[in-house]
């Protein structure tokens, strides 16, 4: 049984709106779906906005943008990384 | 001297959009939602739709309806002109500054961007051109075509008066060709220009 926090939630309703995915709700972005290429298709703007959205709502700023690659991976990765880095 | 002719034209505005004289699709609704309902008028899935600038938006539109099951090719010319630039996805990405600067915002403030996702979509690899003028110059829209054409850069041209400022849009977009019998004379696009389609 996959585990499903609020932040999860959280997170895909950010990215939803941050990102502008019209026609998708929360239920449709799988945890550990790829958020890059074949999974939903976001692009190197995107990759951008989502470290805007890290330091935004939760105070992390990421110095070496080379780690998003690996953060971005998938919700799962996200929440990961939120839970340990956040300080707000 | 090369004579230009119209294939289709698209006019939009004042929440009307109108395909070769004819009103296909109108809503008085506020700018966002008439760009969400045409978007949805097109019916076509293009989820970078939702992603782009409002002036973008408008232009996407325009040409898709004007390009519907025409024939154009990877060499097919955009010549494009505005009076407000990209002012609209300026003042947003200004607004966002104050807190955020939005990378997806800042990508948008220039107005030429519209040309490169057109050209995305319809895989165009041609000349573009956007002007900022102080008014429809149907003119310089029509010299600079033929001279696309006469050096033999481009077959067709995509042609665009695309304008934008504080909500109100005036979007005219004509598909130009050498071999088209409607004339595309300065005077005959200034007259579809200016025709009140209420």
């Amino acid at each position: 049984m996959p585990i499903m926090t609020d932040l999860h939630t959280e997170l895909k309703a950010s990215i939803i709106e941050q990102l502008n995915l019209e026609d998708m709700e929360v239920s449709d972005i799988e945890n550990d779906e790829p958020l890059f290429g074949d999974g939903l298709g976001l692009d190197s703007i995107d990759a951008l906005e989502l470290i805007v959205l890290l330091e935004k709502d939760y105070g992390i700023k990421l110095t070496d943008p080379k780690k998003g690659r690996e953060i971005f991976e998938s919700i799962n990765k996200m929440a990961d990384f939120i839970e340990a880095n956040r300080t707000k | 001297m090369t004579n230009l002719g119209v294939e289709h034209w698209v006019r939009i505005t004042k929440g009307k959009i109108i395909l070769d004289g004819e009103v296909i699709f109108s809503s008085e609704a506020d700018i966002a939602r008439f760009l969400k309902t045409s978007f949805k008028f097109l019916n076509i899935k293009y989820p970078k739709f939702h992603k782009m600038d409002r002036l973008s938006k408008l232009g996407f539109v325009a040409s898709e309806i004007a390009l519907k099951n025409n024939n154009i090719d990877e060499e097919t010319a955009l010549v494009f002109s505005n009076n407000s630039s990209s002012l609209d996805s300026d003042q947003n990405y200004q607004e966002s500054v104050k807190e955020f600067p939005s990378p997806s915002l800042f990508v948008y403030t220039l107005p030429n961007i519209v040309l490169g996702e057109i050209s995305i979509r319809h895989q165009l690899k041609s000349e573009n051109v956007f002007f900022v003028e102080d008014e429809f110059n149907a003119n310089l829209i029509i010299d600079y075509s033929k001279q696309l054409i006469e050096s033999k850069k481009a077959n067709k041209v995509l042609c665009a008066w695309l304008n934008l400022h504080n909500d109100e849009y005036d979007v005219f977009l004509w598909l130009s060709s050498e071999s088209h019998k409607k004339e595309a004379s300065e005077e005959q696009i200034r007259k579809i220009y200016d025709a009140d389609y209420d």
